[in-house]
């Protein structure tokens, strides 16, 4: 029977080892996999079980948490939600996180592993830090008076520091609470469908998100391409763009708002924005010129990020002379994001140079210790420095005594650019206005301020001085609260 | 460590070392680090030792000491382990249940489990004292297997509760009496084998190279043996009927040496688990749930307790999240009792898992060692039965649980929720150390315990 009775132990002995195998091919082999099952809550649970870090404006925090009670614990709250909301974005624990929310989450939720004094030993025991913090560029006060500036209209605001590429203010309106998906259950998801079906789309991020078609302010790229390329060599010699101007292999003539635009200068055309001339121009630089010249402004880039993804700005790299013509002065299917014409202003700005616009100056821990640093990176050399000077000259001119004088601002010098783009079949659709500019104070090195402005329902006529009427004045109030605060940097 | 030794023992040099002060200081082990486990879910949870902590380290010291008493007066030679084991378990198991009580607040099930286990102490004390040789059971091998059909048929004319007719409800009170036939049948397998086993063995008809035993001697054990499975399928207490079929195997298997058996029984368990699992919906949802624990989430309709299952012991890794740290109760219904495996998988770690297994395992072998170390077939048939259940019973739902078998609705033995399985349970140890004391005491002169004491069964 001892015999028997061994190997009845032996099999005992099999089942636990079965026992033991199974538990560490579930336990160790198969735990990856199944910890980031998405229908494992534990993700969700660990996830919200702490604090998210904040996300800092001005040194105060525009975000919160609070504690909801429930299996996921801490929702987020903001501070001035529609105000902010185009920068943070939300985080939901329903719908996820977008923007900001989502490009730093690692930070924000703790789970970046250069949160941890020490990574490795964090990664075995699965500890989790607490939630760091990410600073923005951008001025609470800039911020405030876009969005007051723009004042419920839809539309969308960019400011940028042309030498450093810093995001000062970036507003997009109509806008909306974020904290309202922040949860789980009925509410949440009642807000996300209402938010949804709103036709004002308040959750689209016009800043970065969405694009228009430019319209006269992108007579700026065409005047920076003739210049380097050559077709003009003198911004106050005639040109040779007649008025009326045919399109090339076309009978339809192309009209102006402006006076005075037959065979005019390169500088008359920009100070009262002549589509006749600028047309004129962009189909003798050629499409391979033009294409060059522009996404050396940052046209066609899909991978610019800020550190949120923003949406490419386009110029066809085919087109029929008459469609480059049209493309030349911001029409046809040229389309551009409010970012990249801010660029466009900061390139002139700053002599032709355009910094990488960044919206995140540093992350840090929980404890304020510094875990990265945005620094200052070049993004393209838009144009020669002699052109972006010559070009600062004609866009100052446009606002002491052309279409942009809504802009002007004593005691400093102020470069801007007017444009209203038709859209819709047949430029049905009530214009956009837009206005690019950039500021510089008459006591400082260089440009404090690159900002561009876009209303959707300017209400004023088709012409190009809507663009000065309803977007030069809140283009004006960002800048004014720029070279405020950079006087007092200076001056302390 | 030796006890002291008391002064009716007999003279040196014949004796055996009792181990009582081993047993003694493995228990005091043992109930501090369950009273520590209860602290630890306090301080994880709330930052503060729960207050009671004193009161629950007191009350299983109490039992453990009353416990150790009564095996130091009636079975001083009995194995110091089994009794250490079972109080670790069951404090553990207590942790677990008060851990999880914390997450359903409106479901508090760590008292009445107190409740029960206080009650399996007090029939291990009973066993203990009144049993004084366990040859004295093999005379109610018969009372014993009517006891058992008795109590296993009694739940089909009570209402079924989650899909299985186990369960027996007086009042607020609910009871398994699966739990408990599970004794009495090894009972009258131990006796029934021990008596006929030579007859079992070398009698009978051969066909090509099997020995058949005559069905004069085979008939009435498979028939008893058919009638509890058909029962427990009757029932859908697949779990208890594998369980059962396990035992009946490995007995036979130890009793004849006819490793025969053992291949009838595999083809027939085989046939039988596949004619079940692909008739019976109940069982068969749980074989597909087995193939494919993540069927449900490609569905769309979340997870299934199987994939929480798995999850729960995922989340725990190697060194687990802590004691009160995991997420288990996400598991949902029979977290505390089917499933509790999952929170000591999640919480302790598979190094925790790991311990937990070992701790199973060594009450099983020392139950096979007095097995070995006995000389009457009864005490030895008993002990393996008894050994085996443990066994067999932690791997079912312990390999259930963690996906390696389908699923069969067990209770992890002294761990999990449930009164009659921690009752039961009790009284298996109080068996294991009357036949471990049998088997370590030192035999009188010239007394032959090889030979069976004659007893006729009833």
């Amino acid at each position: 029977m001892i015999r028997y009775i061994r190997r009845a132990a032996a099999l005992c002995l099999i089942l636990l080892v079965a026992l033991l195998v199974n538990a560490a091919r579930v336990m160790v082999f198969e735990a990856e996999s199944l910890d980031d099952n998405p229908a494992n809550r534990r993700i969700a649970i660990d996830r919200y079980a702490k604090q998210r870090g904040e996300i800092v404006v001005d040194g105060k925090p525009v975000t919160g948490s609070r504690d909801s009670g429930q299996q996921l614990r801490w929702e987020r709250t903001y501070k001035q939600g529609p105000l902010y909301a185009p920068v943070t974005g939300y985080a939901s624990q329903t719908y996820g996180t977008t923007l900001v929310e989502h490009a730093e989450d690692d930070i924000l939720s703790g789970t970046d592993p250069m949160l941890a004094p020490l990574p490795l030993w964090n990664d075995l025991t699965r500890g989790r830090q607490p939630g760091g913090d990410v600073v923005t560029t951008i001025r609470a006060s800039m911020q405030e008076a876009a969005f007051r500036g723009l004042d419920g209209k839809r539309g969308a605001v960019v400011a940028v520091e042309p030498s450093s590429g810093r995001i000062l203010a970036l507003v997009s309106s109509p806008s909306y609470d974020p904290g309202v998906l922040s949860g789980t259950g009925q509410k949440v998801k009642d807000a996300w469908r209402r938010l949804n079906t709103s036709p004002n789309q308040p959750m689209l991020n016009r800043a970065l998100r969405q694009t228009y078609p430019p319209g006269s302010t992108f007579k700026i790229v065409t005047a920076a391409a003739a210049l380097d390329a050559g077709v003009v060599r003198d911004v106050e010699a005639p040109t040779d763009t007649p008025d009326p101007f045919v399109l090339p292999g076309t009978r339809q003539v192309l009209p102006n708002e402006a006076t005075g635009c037959g065979n005019a200068s390169l500088a008359y055309a920009i100070q009262w924005s002549c589509n006749t001339v600028m047309a004129g121009l962009g189909v003798q630089v050629g499409l391979t010129g033009m294409v060059d010249a522009v996404e050396r402004f940052g046209f066609n880039d899909t991978g610019l990020r800020v550190p949120s993804w923003v949406a490419k700005s386009n110029f066809d790299r085919e087109m029929s002379p008459d469609q480059l013509a049209l493309s030349s002065i911001g029409q046809f299917d040229t389309t551009a994001t409010p970012l990249q014409m801010a660029m466009v202003a900061a390139a002139v700005a700053n002599n032709g140079e355009i910094a990488h616009p960044h919206l995140v100056d540093r992350t840090t821990t929980s404890g304020g210790t510094t875990v990265d640093r945005t620094g200052r990176r070049g993004y393209r050399q838009a144009m020669n420095p002699s052109t972006a000077m010559q070009l600062q000259r004609l866009m100052v001119r446009a606002v002491e005594e052309g279409t942009g004088t809504n802009a002007a601002i004593p005691g400093a010098r102020v470069g801007g650019k007017t444009g209203t783009a038709q859209h819709g079949f047949g430029n049905t659709g009530t214009p956009y206005a837009w206005f690019i500019a950039w500021a510089q104070a008459d006591d400082a090195a260089q440009p404090a301020v690159a900002v561009a402005v876009v209303v959707e329902d300017a209400e004023a006529s088709r012409t190009d001085i809507s663009g000065g009427g309803s977007a030069a004045p809140v283009a004006k109030a960002v800048m004014e609260e720029a070279l405020r605060l950079e006087a007092e940097a200076r001056n302390p | 460590m030796t006890a002291p030794r008391s002064p009716d023992a007999p003279p040196p040099g014949i004796r055996a070392p009792k181990r009582r002060g081993v047993e003694l200081s493995l228990l005091i082990g043992a109930v501090l680090i369950s009273v520590l486990g209860y602290a630890e879910v306090g301080l994880a949870r709330s930052g503060a030792v729960p207050p009671d902590a004193a009161r629950y380290g007191a009350g299983l010291g109490g039992l453990a000491l009353v416990a150790h008493l009564a095996v130091r007066f009636r079975a001083p030679y009995a194995d110091p382990l089994l009794l250490p084991i079972a109080v670790l378990l069951n404090g553990l198991g207590l942790v677990l249940i008060y851990r999880l009580d914390l997450e359903t607040p409106k479901d508090q099930a760590a008292a009445t489990q107190l409740v029960w286990s206080t009650l399996g102490v007090a029939l291990f004390i009973v066993v203990v004292l009144l049993l004084r040789d366990h040859r004295s059971l093999q005379g109610y091998a018969y009372v014993s297997v009517a006891a058992a059909l008795g109590l296993m048929i009694l739940p089909i004319f009570f209402p079924a509760v989650n899909g299985a007719k186990i369960w027996i409800r007086i009042g607020g009170l609910s009871f398994q009496p699966g739990e408990f036939a599970k004794i009495l049948l090894a009972v009258f397998f131990a006796a029934y084998l021990a008596a006929n086993r030579n007859a079992l063995a070398y009698t009978g008809r051969r066909i090509w190279k099997f020995q058949f035993p005559t069905g004069r001697v085979l008939g009435p054990i498979v028939a008893i043996w058919l009638l509890s499975v058909g029962v427990l399928v009757l029932e859908r207490d697949l779990g208890t009927s594998l369980l059962f079929f396990g035992l009946f195997v490995i007995m036979l298997y130890v009793a004849t040496g006819r490793t025969g058996w053992i291949a009838v029984g595999l083809v027939l368990a085989s046939a039988g688990a596949f004619l079940v699992g692909s008739l019976e919906p109940h069982v068969h949802s749980r074989v597909q749930d087995w193939l494919d624990p993540f069927a449900s989430i490609r569905a769309g309709e979340g997870p299934g307790q199987l994939a929480q299952s798995l999850f729960a012991f995922a989340a725990g890794g190697m060194l687990g999240t802590g004691l009160g740290l995991g997420h288990s109760v996400l598991i949902g219904f029979a977290t505390k009792s089917d499933f509790i495996l999952a929170t000591a998988g999640e919480e302790l770690g598979l190094v925790g898992l790991t311990a937990l297994f070992l701790l199973y395992a060594l009450l099983v072998a020392r139950g096979y060692r007095a097995g070995l170390s006995l000389r009457d077939p009864f005490g030895r048939l008993l002990a393996i039965g008894l050994a085996s259940i443990v066994a067999l019973q932690v791997f079912v739902i312990a390999g259930g649980v963690m996906g390696l078998i389908p699923l069969t609705g067990m209770a992890m033995p002294f761990l999990a929720q449930g009164g009659s399985s921690v009752v039961t349970n009790w009284v298996i140890v109080a068996l294991l150390i009357r036949v471990s004391d049998s088997a370590r005491a030192p035999q009188p002169d010239g007394a032959d315990a090889g030979e069976p004491v004659k007893v006729a069964p009833r």
